[in-house]
């Protein structure tokens, strides 16, 4: 329970109609995208202005009021869960491009802008800003930061944080922190930057980020090859980073999610096909066409049965299709979807897909992976029922024996999503005791009264 | 009220399609409400979390979340863009249904509903009665509309610009017709629908003209009710449920190949949300619903798609350019983009020139315009905004509730852009 006085000087900062209190409201902020139980937040708070987020938090900081910040709520680990006596600080009020430098190629935003809106608007200026989340149509710059989230052209272009060339951010005691600069280069100080990326609101709340640009690709070219077994399809991967060729997508279905696309879609994927690679190279013309066609040559000799290749747009397009309604297919099979992302080095593949078709059979469980092979980050995505109470705990279990997997093969809990609530438990298998701890000791004396998002990544 | 665990009851018929739901959040990408208010509670991921909870007796503010509910376009953006393909008109429309029925139907809704709309001769009666006082207190707004505002009014209808009721409506033009088919041998059922009937008989007129054209024989009932959806919208099922009876017994034993509406509401009303509402395959009216929904087509198909109808080559250039707006009940519901685009083009007169987010919601929502009349206009304001983007003299529909919706909104602009439906257009070329 937050008392009047707070909710009026709440009220005072954000006007009357940008906090929320009633219990309807409040109801529509206890979840996010994750498979957790909802919990109610005590109010929802709407800033339209970086000075509006350091007073709330000073508020909170001085009356021990738990902070979680919510772009879009997609968060697939439950790091936008609040807590009970907590506030959600909601971003989507704050979602202005604040300048988009063409010369210097960085663009500065408010945490609310969406992905997808922003890299349209850079687009437009001819410019390139690759991170491509699954999300991107409604997910916001700063959960993309705060989850140091990936997407499909992870491979060639790196993830969120290979783009974050400035913050700011307000800390615990709501001052106005800096990192990083609009240089390519900073040697200046203690990496902030770095250590704010993927801290899952846990650390500071960012009220502005600077992105970094690059020049969009001249050319691109497409395929699609179809495996009779598994192995010959992420054998291919590992033989195409081998012959030091960087596909900007390198995406794999497997033989459940082929029927599943097939049966949603009728693209003409051939049924009985166990494996099938999704392959994109970029770059300039000439560099497109050479690779284009090693990479061809390495599909028929791994084994590939079909390669079809993109002639135009029109094919492309058609060729992406399976992988675009990969994820919408698999959701119509069952009421509930887990999308996993933990994540191996990629020449691990071929083990990792071995272990999830072993997990599979061993928990009786349907599991559709598909995802990107190219960079080691597959999504097996398990569907079930949360509300058969018994089949969860059997997927509880699934889940855990996946994360061994992964760790035994020198993997991570988690290539994109993030470690939230969901697996904050697991933490302690892959990084080690000593260095949670190291990460308290850090937290504690960032926030002393443990009110940014607690409870998140490193548990209490 | 009585208990929550009644109202869980009253939820349990849509419990499996509300688990369908696993709140990835895309439906914010493409809500026009959301995109106005960026309030989780305005979206589809939003509501179904409030219905969820109120089946598992978790909210008690019912009324609270009534309200959120039916804070909904129902335009259906959500359901056609949903990855796990959720039914979410279904589960909405259901929904409101079960809150209506906890919470109570409102004392005005009561009138309007059942003491009005229920009884179609009397609503006829009482809205031709109003169309002989409407002068009083009402005033001109806007010449090249022919729009009205009324101060009288305004704290019923606000700042409206609206058209006035027809003087003659179209069942006193045409009270009724059965012919027989011409050269085309097709014969059709026409249901104008209420608007046209009441406020845009020009419409109508310009169907018969169109069917008279192509020697299609036409049968229209006197005494038509209303499609229902406005009463279904509030959770007023009973209402609902008696306009239907009421349509089946004027349609059900005439003999026509297809029924034709020139409104997009009423078309995807007939063909999607009777059968899904109407009590399922045991009801005593299915047999009658399933072949009147199968044989419901919007007009400019009909002329498409059966009659084969064309875009002709105009001589030189075009005298008038022509946008069009896709009504959501038109493309998203039924999937029909591009036969009223065909149909403008078969006018040598007009030029067809696309606006940017043509499907985008108008944002009249029918009863979601009477209560959240500031929305409704932001939403209005963005499609005012892309029509008169592409300097067209005139915007094109195929449903009577988006034409109101933009007379309003270009009106209160001093826009000069012409409002027709796309059966309009095409009739003016068959002088």
């Amino acid at each position: 329970m937050i008392s009047k006085t707070v909710i009026d000087e709440f009220k005072t900062i954000v006007g009357e109609n940008n906090v929320m209190t009633n219990e309807v409201d409040r109801q529509n902020y206890a979840y996010d995208a994750a498979v957790l139980e909802p919990v109610i937040p005590a109010a929802v708070v709407r800033p339209s202005a970086g000075e509006e987020i350091g007073r709330i938090v000073k508020i909170c900081n001085d009356n021990l009021i738990p902070v979680t910040v919510r772009g879009a709520g997609t968060n697939l680990t439950g790091g936008t869960i609040p807590l009970e006596d907590g506030i959600v600080l909601l971003t989507n009020r704050m979602n202005k491009v604040l300048e988009l430098n063409e010369e210097d190629m960085y663009v500065r935003v408010e945490p609310g802008v969406v992905t997808a809106k922003l890299a349209a608007q850079v687009a437009a200026k001819g410019l390139f800003y690759p991170p491509d989340p699954g999300s991107q149509a409604v997910s916001t710059i700063a959960g993309n930061v705060a989850e140091n989230a990936g997407g499909l052209r992870g491979l060639k272009y790196g993830v969120t944080k290979d783009y974050v060339m400035g913050i700011e951010f307000y800390n615990a005691e709501g001052n106005l922190v800096t990192g990083g600069s609009k240089t390519v280069k900073c040697a200046t100080g203690y990496n902030l930057t770095g250590l704010m990326t993927a801290s899952e609101g846990t650390l500071g709340i960012f009220s502005e980020i600077t992105l970094k640009l690059v020049p969009p690709p001249k050319a691109s070219k497409a395929m699609m090859a179809i495996y009779d077994s598994v192995e010959a399809a992420t054998e291919t991967v590992a033989a195409i980073i081998a012959a030091k060729i960087v596909p900007c997508t390198l995406e794999f279905l497997d033989n459940f999610t082929i029927n599943a696309v097939e049966d949603f879609s009728k693209v003409g994927l051939p049924r009985d096909a166990k494996a099938l690679l999704l392959i994109e190279v970029d770059g300039h013309p000439a560099e497109v066409e050479e690779d284009a066609q090693r990479v061809e040559d390495i599909c028929k000799d791994r084994g590939a049965g079909r390669i079809q290749v993109a002639q135009n747009e029109a094919e492309k397009t058609k060729i992406w299709e399976a992988r675009r309604t990969a994820l919408t297919a698999l959701a119509r099979l069952k009421p509930t979807l887990i999308l996993e992302d933990a994540t191996v080095p990629r020449s691990k593949i071929p083990a990792m897909v071995a272990g999830i078709e072993v997990l599979a059979k061993k928990y009786d469980i349907p599991i559709g992976t598909f995802g990107h092979a190219g960079d080691g980050n597959l999504h097996p995505t398990i569907l079930t029922d949360k509300r058969d109470k018994a089949e969860i705990h059997k997927v509880e279990q699934c889940v855990s024996d996946l994360f061994d997997i992964a760790l035994k093969l020198d993997g991570t809990l988690s290539g994109e999503h993030g470690i939230g609530i969901a697996k904050a438990g697991f933490m302690v298998n892959e990084v080690g005791q000593s260095s949670i701890d190291f990460s308290r000791t850090m937290k504690k004396s960032i926030d002393p009264n443990s009110i940014l998002n607690p409870g998140k990544i490193i548990g209490r | 009220m009585s208990n929550l665990n009644e109202l869980s009851q009253l939820l349990k018929e849509i419990e499996d399609q509300l688990a369908d739901c696993m709140k990835c959040g895309m439906c914010q990408a493409v809500c026009p409400v959301f995109t106005e208010t960026g309030d989780e509670g305005d979206v589809a991921r939003g509501k179904i979390f409030l219905l969820e909870r109120l089946g598992d007796q978790l909210l008690h503010d019912a009324k609270g979340a009534k309200k959120r509910i039916e804070k909904c376009l129902l335009c259906g953006t959500c359901g056609a863009n949903c990855p796990s393909g959720v039914k979410i008109i279904e589960i909405f429309l259901k929904a409101r249904a079960a809150l209506t029925t906890y919470v109570g139907l409102s004392p005005v809704k009561q009138i309007i509903f059942r003491g009005m709309l229920k009884h179609p001769k009397r609503f006829t009666g009482l809205v031709d009665l109003a169309s002989k006082f409407q002068g009083l207190g009402i005033s001109k707004a806007n010449i090249d509309q022919g729009t009205c505002c009324s101060k009288m009014m305004s704290g019923l209808i606000g700042d409206r610009h609206f058209k006035p009721l027809a003087k003659k409506p179209l069942h006193k033009i045409c009270p009724e017709l059965d012919t027989a088919p011409g050269k085309s041998g097709i014969k059709v059922a026409f249901y104008p629908g209420c608007v046209v009937d009441k406020m845009n008989p020009e419409i109508g007129e310009a169907a018969l003209k169109v069917f008279a054209h192509h020697g299609v024989g036409v049968f229209m009932p006197a005494n038509q009710a209303c499609c229902g959806i406005p009463a279904l919208a509030s959770g007023d099922k009973q209402t609902f449920e008696n306009l239907l009876d009421h349509n089946i017994s004027r349609f059900s034993n005439a003999e026509f190949d297809y029924i034709i509406t020139p409104c997009a509401t009423c078309s995807s009303t007939i063909k999607e949300i009777w059968p899904m509402m109407a009590g399922g395959q045991d009801s005593k009216h299915y047999p009658a619903i399933k072949m009147l929904s199968e044989k419901t087509m919007d007009i400019s198909q009909f002329l498409v798609d059966v009659l084969k109808v064309t875009p002709v080559q105009g001589g030189g250039k075009a005298a008038k350019q022509v946008t069009y707006h896709d009504p959501c009940h038109l493309g998203k519901s039924l999937g029909v983009y591009s036969q009223p685009r065909t149909l403008v083009q078969a006018n040598p007169d007009c030029e067809l020139v696309e606006m940017n987010e043509a499907d985008y919601c108008c944002g009249n929502g029918g009863s979601f315009n009477l209560q959240n009349y500031d929305l409704s206009c932001e939403i209005g304001m963005r499609k005012r905004n892309n029509i008169v983007a592409t300097g067209a003299d005139i915007v094109a529909t195929s449903c009577p509730a988006c034409m109101m919706q933009m007379t309003d909104m270009l009106s209160q602009n001093n826009d000069t852009i012409r409002v027709k439906h796309v059966i309009e257009l095409y009739a003016d070329s068959m002088e």
